[in-house]
């Protein structure tokens, strides 16, 4: 370390330090937890287990009505990869259509689509699930993933417009001169470039799914087709208040992936909301 | 770009109408995924639930008109309506301003150039990533529960708290408390905000002897409003629609005693366990009107307040 560190800066250490501890705690003490017996974690502040077991871990993992966790965790990767392919794919198409083609009313529902950005989802969420209550959707993991190939999640299609319109125009016309389609300069020239968002639109996708509570829980009921949110809820109620130790442990796990995916993808992350936030 | 074309095509009429033409079917083929999500999936279920506002609807018989029904019952004969209404706005105004006062001082903190600025951004970044999920509403229940971590910390300081889940009185601080942890997300758009705020107007500031807190209230304060109003207005809008947290770190009933009765939780009781689907949808355009209300107060208020750097802002 630096030894002429100046008080005010030291100062403004400790503050980060400090509050960074407190943040960081609930989630290390979530992790600890998983590993302690049951009577430690109502007794003990501390992080590092008195006796180390892997038993809540075993227990939890049982799940629920016969269904494993390993099978809840499987249910919801389908779910968000499925998500992740459907928000790519429709939402650089609309982007595409929006940053770089001109046509009739693209003005208009640029603005149409900006509106539903910022649109609870509580005023279309009984109407949609008529709708797939008609088609006989209720309990299967469509009213989940169709959507998500129809560019409904404006906030990606915002994101990916921003990042084409960075692109330079020279490109577009440089292979419009050389012969190229407008699909062939989305696909071959526009979407190569756009490996950055694509990817912060999978890893946003990816998270919002895999937390995603409300909808998975109103569209899936049977068992088989819980994911790890709800398979976590029932846990909740399937066991008794004294088996806190499963649900740290099948906590863990269901947060396991979306710390896994951060640490590699950091940079994107960071750059992502701080570019979508700003512009 | 379309100069050259233009020109070209003014005396020849109709390969040019047949390249618009060529040109809008690309476009409209483009957008079609969207278009189709649009109409199906926002636009015609907004209006449906418009209708389905003023019938009463079980999904069992067709909706029947019910006129007014819905919203005069909603104000005038449903106390727990009433009810959720209020939890939610004390649940907004406590979150809201809290989340970006802590997002704005650490952003402000963290700008200063501290080595380690990526860790410790990660540190106080990852509470967002993962607040938002059942796994973390279920650990806070723990940790706020009567014998839990928050007391027992309490305790080494001889404060006796009380239980913050169980009791209905304090229950609402626990889940206030657990969307200011999650500050993060805004404060990486505050950083952002930040870096963008040029160096030498500090230094000319500084030059001129102008002090720490007049810079702050003068420089900083200014230049980053147009990212304060952008953080208040999405903050305000998804606090509005507060539903996980409650849910499990209440009993998914509202309870104890209604204390987690929020807006939506009370949205979807009417919705999905009592099938009263017009009563639910007429608290979904309720909710869609005072959403737009208040961002339209936050907006109207911003040119009082907010600076886009047009130089035409006296006050500073």
């Amino acid at each position: 370390m630096v030894l002429r560190l100046n008080l005010s800066k030291l100062w403004r250490h400790v503050v980060v330090i400090v509050i960074g501890t407190i943040m960081i705690y609930p989630v290390l003490w979530m992790i600890s937890s998983s590993f302690k017996p049951n009577a430690e974690i109502f007794s003990d502040m501390g992080l590092w287990p008195d006796s180390f077991t892997l038993s809540n871990y075993v227990n939890g993992w049982r799940g629920i009505q016969g269904y494993s966790f390993g099978h809840f965790l499987i249910n919801s990767f389908i779910i968000a990869a499925l998500a992740v392919i459907g928000n790519v794919i429709s939402c650089s198409l609309a982007a595409f259509a929006f940053a770089r083609l001109n046509f009739t009313g693209q003005k208009f529902w640029f603005s149409m689509m900006l509106m539903t950005l910022m649109l609870p989802f509580q005023v279309t969420l009984i109407p949609q699930y008529i709708l797939f209550h008609t088609f006989g959707w209720v309990n299967t993991f469509l009213p989940l993933v169709v959507p998500k190939f129809f560019a409904l999640d404006a906030f990606f299609v915002l994101l990916m417009v921003q990042f084409i319109r960075g692109l330079p125009m020279e490109l577009d016309e440089s292979a419009r001169i050389d012969g190229c389609g407008s699909w062939q300069i989305y696909s071959r020239i526009i979407m190569p470039l756009c490996v950055p968002a694509v990817i912060t639109t999978s890893i946003f996708t990816f998270y919002w799914t895999w937390d995603d509570f409300f909808g998975q829980m109103i569209y899936l009921n049977s068992p088989k087709l819980f994911t790890v949110m709800i398979g976590l809820r029932s846990l909740i109620d399937s066991t008794s208040t004294s088996n806190w130790g499963s649900l740290m442990a099948m906590s863990t796990v269901a947060v396991a992936p979306v710390i896994v995916i951060f640490l590699i993808f950091q940079r994107y992350i960071v750059e992502g909301i701080s570019t979508t936030g700003l512009k | 770009m379309d100069s050259v074309t233009g020109v070209a095509t003014q005396t020849i009429v109709k390969p040019k109408r047949r390249r618009a033409l060529k040109r809008n079917l690309t476009g409209y083929l483009f957008l079609l995924p969207w278009l189709i999500g649009f109409f199906c999936m926002a636009i015609g279920p907004i209006l449906a639930s418009l209708y389905l506002s003023f019938t009463n609807y079980n999904m069992l018989k067709a909706p029947a008109w019910i006129g007014m029904q819905n919203f005069t019952e909603m104000f005038t004969g449903d106390a727990t309506f009433t009810h959720s209404l209020k939890l939610t706005f004390q649940y907004v105004f406590l979150s809201v301003p809290l989340r970006l006062v802590f997002a704005l001082a650490v952003a402000i903190i963290l700008n200063k150039g501290l080595k380690l600025l990526g860790l410790y951004r990660t540190v106080y970044y990852i509470p967002s990533l993962l607040g938002g999920s059942v796994a973390i509403a279920v650990v806070w229940k723990k940790i706020f529960s009567g014998d839990g971590l928050f007391n027992r910390f309490l305790e080494i300081f001889h404060i006796n708290a009380p239980d913050w889940v169980a009791n209905p009185s304090y229950i609402i601080y626990s889940i206030v408390a657990l969307s200011v942890w999650q500050f993060g997300s805004s404060m990486v758009i505050f950083l952002a905000g930040l870096k963008q705020i040029p160096g030498e107007i500090y230094e000319a500031a500084a030059v001129d002897g102008v002090s720490r807190t007049r810079q702050f209230l003068r420089i900083t304060l200014p230049l980053l409003s147009p990212v304060i109003l952008f953080n208040l207005v999405m903050n305000m809008i998804s606090s509005f629609q507060v539903f996980t947290s409650g849910y499990i770190i209440g009993d998914g009933h509202g309870g104890p005693i209604d204390s987690t009765m929020f807006y939506s939780l009370y949205l979807y009781l009417k919705g999905f366990s009592y099938f009263n689907m017009g009563y639910a949808s007429a608290m979904a355009w309720v909710m869609l009107v005072i959403i737009g209300i208040f961002t339209a107060i936050v907006f109207a208020s911003s040119k009082y307040w907010v600076y886009y750097g047009d130089g035409k802002d006296e006050r500073s």
